[in-house]
């Protein structure tokens, strides 16, 4: 057993089967103290998983599972120092509030005044100040994965971990979440694993990121690094939308449109092309391109000037893209 | 679904004369009762509350009255204990034949009445009888258990289905062990349907002629069974109106409660 080293959790050839189908394969993580770290993955990748796994909900088949230091693979959830937010927030109906959020101090005994204070705290600290006495039926949903939240950070555990946490909101409301969830992590300094399929709430919110497929990890890096530099076609295709030629690729936001015949530039890659099609998203365009020299290459364009009318022009249109080097990146074939 | 002007005056009249079927002859019931006519001619030419004094008085009414409470509450617990555990083991856990035992579970209500009892009665006095229990009010509450069982069952398996099993995940979560998580969390959320089930069960129970006659031993009567066996006495016929007018007033308390706890989400 590894002495608390500055590691929250530790994964060791972590494996779990369910019948037949392995939906852990073989997965080795190390989450830091204090990181926001996310594990990225499509439904069926195992990222639920191993999140149950660390919870204690579910027993691995193999390998361990280290709480900061502590083996404690096989002990349950109500003996490990993580608490977790669930997709469908589980808020106990026939609770208020208050009781909800103070539920794990009760258990813990923690005396009366002590757990209303505190209850008090963390609510206010998800900004539902007043809303002690209401009843989860009475909450609107991102109310509801506030007191999610509360509920779990009044306990002060070293982990706190979040199943594809903002999954059942709206677009308006998950994108102002993502930015409060940060923030809250900050000020708190607990260590946050979360689970999502959104690359976009990834790349936004998380130090890190795990890339999940198949029950195992693709790649681990900063937001920058699995973006930028994606290991494996998976991680490529997956995070961001990616143009895959033979061996090398390139983000489409990369690449420059210009007209045929602009004189060339300095550690710069071009193809030549004409336009197939034209896709306007309102804020950019993006731009497929029949290649000369055969294949496709997609380029994204901000809306800066044009409209849709003048973007709707292009296609047919011969057009040179161009890009610096820097951004090419090789793609390995995972075998 | 929208229906024309006809169809739903249709529906509407069909759905009268359902109901007038029904509560009709209860209602013919509860008149008879203060019908001052000894042979019940109709109609009533005179009221009285003669009957009623009369049942009040009569010993076999109220003996066979305390029987039936004693063997409804018998079998609403032994229904609430196996009924329950039934439903949890079904609803929670994944094993072999899961199917064929929730099949097995709520079979017993189809069942005819007298094939229950008669077979309950031939197990009775080959197995129960030699070892020393003869049959008697312990047998009457078993035999009504079988059917009583089967709400219970019903009521808390569909509870379970509407509540998410990630309320006790996430009690554990917090800390609780699973003791603490079935008093704190899984317990109260099923206290409704418990108790809509127990009075269902209790109701079932106490309104059983079939089973009971093969069940019930030597001087254990019901109330149904002593309504039945009093009916045919021309002199006893205007207290068994009562009696049952009585029941007909009682059954409406736990149907009443029952709607409401089922319907009740919280």
């Amino acid at each position: 057993m590894a002495a608390d080293d500055g590691t929250a959790v530790r994964l060791t050839g972590l494996r779990k089967a369910f019948g037949a189908t392995e939906a852990v394969a073989g997965v080795d993580l190390e989450v830091r103290d204090g990181e926001f770290f996310a594990m990225l993955g499509p439904s069926g990748s195992g990222k639920t998983t191993v999140l149950r796994i660390i919870a204690g909900f579910e027993e691995p088949t193999a390998g361990t599972v280290e709480l900061a230091g502590r083996e404690v693979t096989r002990l349950a959830p109500f003996e490990r120092d993580v608490n977790t937010v669930f997709q469908d927030y589980a808020l106990f109906p026939h609770m208020t509030v208050e009781q909800n959020i103070a539920y794990g101090l009760k258990i813990r005994k923690v005396p009366k005044a002590e757990r209303r204070e505190r209850a008090h705290a963390a609510l206010s600290s998800v900004r539902l100040d007043g809303y002690e006495r209401r009843r989860p039926a009475q909450l609107s949903g991102g109310q509801r994965q506030r007191v999610a939240l509360a509920r779990a950070l009044v306990n002060r555990p070293r982990v706190l971990l979040l199943d594809e946490p903002l999954g059942a909101l709206d677009l308006k409301l998950r994108e102002e979440m993502q930015v409060e969830l940060k923030q809250l992590q900050r000020s708190v300094g607990i260590t946050f694993v979360f689970v999502t399929h959104d690359q976009q709430e990834a790349l936004t919110m998380s130090d890190r990121i795990a890339v999940f497929n198949h029950g195992r990890i693709e790649q681990v890096g900063t937001p920058a690094e699995i973006y930028e530099r994606p290991a494996t076609p998976f991680v490529a295709g997956f995070v961001g939308t990616s143009n895959l030629t033979n061996g090398f690729s390139v983000r489409p936001e990369k690449i420059r449109i210009l007209a045929e015949g602009s004189p060339a530039e300095s550690e710069h890659d071009e193809a030549a092309g004409t336009v197939a099609e034209v896709v306007y998203l309102g804020e950019s365009t993006r731009f497929i391109v029949d290649l000369d020299s055969g294949g496709r290459l997609t380029a994204l364009r901000q809306n800066l000037d044009a409209d849709a009318t003048e973007v709707a022009a292009y296609r047919g249109r011969r057009v040179l893209l161009r890009w610096h080097r820097r951004h090419n990146f090789a793609v390995v074939q995972s075998t | 679904m929208k229906l024309s002007r006809r169809a739903r005056i249709t529906v509407r009249i069909i759905a009268f004369l359902g109901l007038a079927a029904i509560y009709l002859p209860l209602l013919l019931v509860l008149v008879n009762s203060l019908n001052a006519d000894r042979s019940f001619g109709w109609p009533p030419r005179q009221l009285t509350l003669h009957w009623w004094t009369d049942a009040w008085a009569s010993t076999g009414a109220r003996a066979a009255l305390w029987t039936s409470v004693r063997a409804g509450l018998g079998a609403t617990a032994l229904a609430l204990v196996l009924g329950s555990l039934a439903a949890f083991a079904v609803h929670r856990h994944r094993f072999f034949g899961r199917e064929a035992v929730s099949f097995a579970v709520v079979l017993p209500i189809a069942l005819p009445g007298i094939v229950t009892g008669i077979a309950l009665n031939s197990a009775f006095r080959t197995v129960l009888q030699p070892a020393g229990i003869g049959l008697g009010l312990f047998t009457v509450v078993v035999g009504h258990a079988t059917f009583c069982i089967v709400v219970v069952f019903n009521n808390v398996t569909a509870r379970l289905r509407r509540t998410s099993g990630s309320y006790e995940e996430a009690a554990m979560d917090l800390g609780a062990t699973t003791f603490q998580v079935y008093r704190d969390i899984t317990f109260p959320l099923l206290r409704s349907a418990l108790a809509a089930g127990a009075l269902l069960a209790f109701a079932l129970s106490f309104d059983e002629i079939a089973v009971t006659t093969f069940t019930a031993g030597a001087g254990v009567q019901t109330l149904p069974v002593w309504i039945f066996a009093n009916m045919a006495r021309p002199n006893q016929a205007p207290v068994v109106n009562v009696v049952a007018a009585v029941l007909v007033l009682l059954s409406v308390v736990p149907i009443y409660l029952a709607q409401r706890l089922s319907s009740d989400t919280k």
